[in-house]
């Protein structure tokens, strides 16, 4: 049994739904309990989608468990074909219909359907959401492709062909994404065959093994239906994620040697600004400040190889809630010379924030509600998604539009350069003060105090014993408001340990400033 | 006006059911017992939906969370008794503040037979006295929507102590500024003392007894009227305060239990029903006419459907309802117009084929059709927001009113 407070991922059948929802002609038949379709409005209310999820629920109650729940899911599927002629079926259970064993697929097949009936098989109560879309499209795509003939490589003289492969409903960014990476194929040179899920239909997965290769946008969801379509019809499949400009540049040289095109041509020209926008002395200012980054894998290490080597910021926590990708965070954790966070307990993640005192909180919708309560700033890198994540504007995080729409997207909620030099100078303005917010965000007061709060309730107990001891003189804590306030627990805290390691009881303005000395070296 | 009688004919349906199971009352339940925590014992899929249906409006620190069963637990591996001995230990360390502690049920806890009554009592006895610790079930299997507070309340009645005290209890949560008016109306007419359940704090829990004459602010609360009915205490039947005439019913009939003469009562009265209907008279010119379609949700949908018929002119086509509780709507039903069709249950597709074929000009479903419905342009009203915003009493007829007019006002705005 495990405490959760947020979840970071639906259970399995969320994802299988966001393959469906993603797909046209599809249908999905999911035996569940009453209370069950609160998922459709993760769609229709999170994405604004304009049509229902092509889902159809038993919404079986109390009363029909004495009786014939098996009979109940073989009418809803039967019901469901008749009404909306899918041209294939998913079928399968909720965590609840799953404790009861009806077999959906079992009573599926006594239908005798005339269309592909897809069984999953997704364990509600050790897999979550990521891995619930991965395993449906995985089954969808050898169930429909499985006996399709493998084509020989494409003639000379053809352009190359490749599917994109992973965006779905509810995801973070997908739709922009896709069109950013589209556009880029194009311009190489590429044919894009098939988009999938996203757009596609179950007779669009028939027909995957055509293409020369297959670009893998979101691994959690579509590495294993990537590998299996290596395997059967020995297509490849992309490694690198285009999010960042240099990963972006390593996955035009991945994508050209696939296709033997030039590389040169999937250059971003004038498009791409972050990389001068980063050189720019204006940016001076964002240079080693301490970020904290969580998310699913692939944009969580993204974000941080960004944040290190195209902005220059310093990452002081990487993690997340992907435990399928575990091997691959702490890897890059590696490069940071920090310990990655493997962990979906919101809890856990708390305490790792307010401990690395981090400048800037790039996370999800859960470290949104932490920085709040920390008074950090956060921009949002990843799912779980929130209707804001949902912008009606062009905004993909891949591709060269997408290296802008990241710098931009993370420098906002940071204080402006100059107004951060001014609020160092002038640490007692009547305006610029410390309760002051980045003006362009309006007046809000930092929540100082909640903060400070939340800071001691999470750092471990024996150094708040050791606190106790410890006392700063009036005019030290007084010195110490004089510093901005963002970076003010920092200089706490070192001043603290500075003066700990030294047994230094009373902090006076003398220790604060030694402190100061001791820690720029 | 006069009330129609009718007979009253119902369409009772089965199949898919596009409703919120109870754990979704914890999302107001939580913000008002203002110590109390709720912990679901359930799955992902109930954490998700609770953090779902909560997640788009709530930012403060939750007062919920899940205690997630997982494999190990099923497989006996874990003993889940323990798990959870272990979970709430970690939860009441680090919320010092909590005084109440709800187990609720889950479809997965049902369905596995976890006897979370058992460990109530023994959690009860281990954090006792700085925590009393209740449990009621949430599970879709067994409540639908606001069924959740009615089985939440139900739970509360074997705290309440005996009173043989002659008191007016209050049943069904309210928003604290609809209280507060309560409140002081009814000491106005002399009437109390007024106690409320569910309470803001869960030390403030009212006696209850023989001498309790209850009145319900919601028509969701079968199994607490049973409950209290057991303990003694009397039912004042009275229509539901949702609109002028709702209100005033609602008062009378308090009042009545208290020997006030009704002229008395409405003359004490006549300053509010002015002042609101001075306030409704707008909204409801632009309602006037206008058709409109429920579906089944929160079981307000019948007083709702009264109100903005007899007090906005609107037309029901259908009146859609979870559950029908003939005699807790006793004084509604009546006043239903004849032309309405009541539904019970659902099949979710075959009412929206009739919805398609009605083409209403105002539609309150949930959030999973009302986005679909507006691209097939529908105009909807969400029903959620019934449960969130302040619509009971006086005051707040207008807003109620406000409420459905808005949808209908943004289409007009948009539309050139």
């Amino acid at each position: 049994m495990q405490l959760t407070l947020w979840t970071y991922e639906g259970p399995p059948h969320i994802g299988a739904m966001r393959v469906a929802t993603a797909m046209r002609d599809l249908h999905y038949v999911l035996h569940a309990p009453q209370g069950d379709t609160y998922a459709d409005l993760l769609f229709t209310m999170i994405e604004r989608r304009d049509r229902r999820p092509p889902v159809t629920y038993t919404t079986f109650q109390a009363r029909d468990l004495g009786g014939d729940t098996a009979e109940l899911f073989k009418t809803a599927a039967r019901e469901a074909y008749e009404r909306f002629r899918p041209t294939a079926m998913i079928v399968g259970a909720s965590c609840t219909a799953e404790l009861i064993q009806d077999d959906p697929g079992g009573l599926a097949r006594t239908l005798g359907l005339p269309i592909p009936v897809v069984a999953l098989e997704l364990p509600a109560y050790q897999k979550k959401e990521n891995w619930g879309a991965a395993e449906t499209f995985y089954r969808l795509v050898r169930g429909l492709a499985g006996g399709a003939p493998v084509v020989p490589p494409r003639a000379a003289g053809r352009a190359p062909t490749c599917n994109i492969l992973g965006p779905t409903a509810l995801g973070f960014r997908h739709r922009d994404d896709v069109a950013e990476i589209s556009a880029l194929l194009r311009k190489m040179g590429i044919e894009v065959s098939i988009v999938a899920p996203l757009g596609a239909s179950p007779a669009d997965l028939v027909k995957l093994g055509e293409a020369d290769f297959n670009v893998v946008l979101y691994p959690e969801i579509a590495l294993p239906a990537a590998q299996w379509l290596e395997r059967k019809f020995g297509r490849p499949y992309t490694r690198t994620v285009p999010i960042g400009r240099l990963a972006t540049a390593e996955f035009v040289a991945e994508v050209a040697a696939l296709a033997g095109v030039d590389p040169a041509l999937g250059q971003g020209g004038d498009a791409a600004r972050s990389e001068w926008y980063a050189k720019s002395v204006d940016s001076g200012y964002l240079t080693g400040k301490r970020v904290f980054v969580f998310g699913d894998a692939t944009h969580a290490i993204a974000a941080a190889r960004i944040a290190a080597e195209e902005i220059g910021f310093d990452v002081v926590g990487l993690g997340t809630y992907s435990r399928e990708f575990a091997r691959e965070t702490r890897a890059a954790a590696q490069r940071y010379g920090i310990e990655a966070l493997i962990t979906d307990d919101y809890l856990d993640v708390e305490a790792a924030i307010a401990a690395a005192q981090p400048e800037l909180v790039l996370g999800t919708q859960m470290e949104r509600h932490i920085a709040k309560r920390l008074g950090v700033p956060c921009a949002v890198i990843s799912a779980p998604v929130h209707v804001q994540d949902f912008p009606a504007r062009y905004s993909p995080q891949m591709g060269h539009e997408g290296a802008n729409v990241l710098f931009d997207t993370w420098i906002h909620p940071l204080m402006m350069g100059l107004e951060e030099h001014l609020l160092a100078m002038f640490r007692e303005d009547f305006e610029f003060n410390d309760r002051a917010a980045p003006s362009h965000l309006g007046a809000k007061a930092a929540p100082t105090e909640s903060a400070a709060k939340l800071v001691a309730s999470a750092v471990p107990p024996q150094t708040a014993t050791s606190d106790a001891i410890l006392a700063w003189a009036s005019e030290a804590e007084l010195e110490l408001k004089k510093i901005p306030f963002f970076v003010r627990g920092k200089a706490r805290r070192n001043c603290e340990t500075y003066a700990r390691e030294r047994g230094v009881r009373l902090i006076t303005v003398e220790t604060l400033y030694d402190a100061k000395a001791h820690f720029s070296r | 006006m006069t009330p129609e009688t009718r007979e009253v004919q119902v369409l009772r349906e089965r199949g898919q059911r596009e409703v919120f199971c109870g754990l979704t009352g914890i999302v107001w339940l939580h913000r008002k017992i203002q110590d109390a925590f709720f912990l679901v014992v359930g799955s992902r899929t109930c954490a998700h939906l609770v953090q779902s249906a909560a997640g788009v409006m709530i930012f403060a620190e939750p007062r919920f969370a899940t205690a997630i069963i997982d494999e190990r637990d099923l497989a006996g591996l874990a003993d889940a008794n323990e798990e959870l001995d272990r979970v709430v230990g970690r939860l009441l360390e680090r919320r010092s503040d909590i005084k109440m502690l709800f187990l609720v049920g889950s479809c997965p806890s049902e369905v596995i037979k976890l006897d979370l009554g058992r460990a109530a009592q023994r959690l009860s006895r281990i954090h006792s006295p700085r925590v009393r610790v209740l449990n009621y079930s949430g599970s879709g299997i067994e409540t639908t929507f606001t069924q959740g507070e009615d089985a939440c309340l139900a739970a509360l009645l074997p705290e309440m102590s005996a009173s043989d005290a002659k008191e007016l209890l209050v049943v069904g949560a309210l928003a604290d500024v609809v209280e507060d008016q309560f409140r002081r109306l009814f000491a106005r007419l002399g009437v109390g003392p007024v106690r409320f359940l569910p309470p803001r704090q869960s030390g403030e829990l009212p006696g209850v007894g023989p001498g309790t004459r209850f009145i319900l602010a919601q028509p969701f609360l079968a199994d607490t009227v049973v409950a209290l009915e057991r303990r003694g205490a009397t039912r004042i039947a009275a229509p539901f305060p949702l609109g002028v005439e709702g209100t005033t019913g609602w008062f009378q009939a308090a009042a009545a239990a208290w020997g006030k003469a009704p002229e008395d009562v409405a003359r004490e009265l006549a300053p509010e029903i002015a002042r609101a209907k001075t306030a409704l008279a707008p909204k409801a010119a632009a309602l006037a006419g206008k058709t409109i379609f429920f579906f089944p949700d929160s079981q307000l949908e019948i007083p709702l459907a009264r109100f903005l018929a007899r007090e906005t002119g609107m037309r029901p086509l259908e009146i859609g309802t979870p559950y029908l509780h003939r005699a807790l709507l006793s004084e509604e039903l009546p006043l239903l117009p004849a032309d309405a069709l009541l539904s019970e249950g659902q099949d979710v597709e075959r009412q929206l084929d009739r919805l398609r074929a009605a083409r209403p000009d105002l539609t309150v479903c949930g959030l999973g059709l009302a986005n679909p419905l507006e691209a097939e342009g529908l105009a909807t009203k969400w029903s959620i927001e019934l449960l969130f915003a302040p619509i009971h009493g006086f005051d707040q007829a207008a807003d109620l009113a406000e409420l459905f007019r808005r949808p209908l006002e943004r289409r007009r705005r948009l539309a050139a």
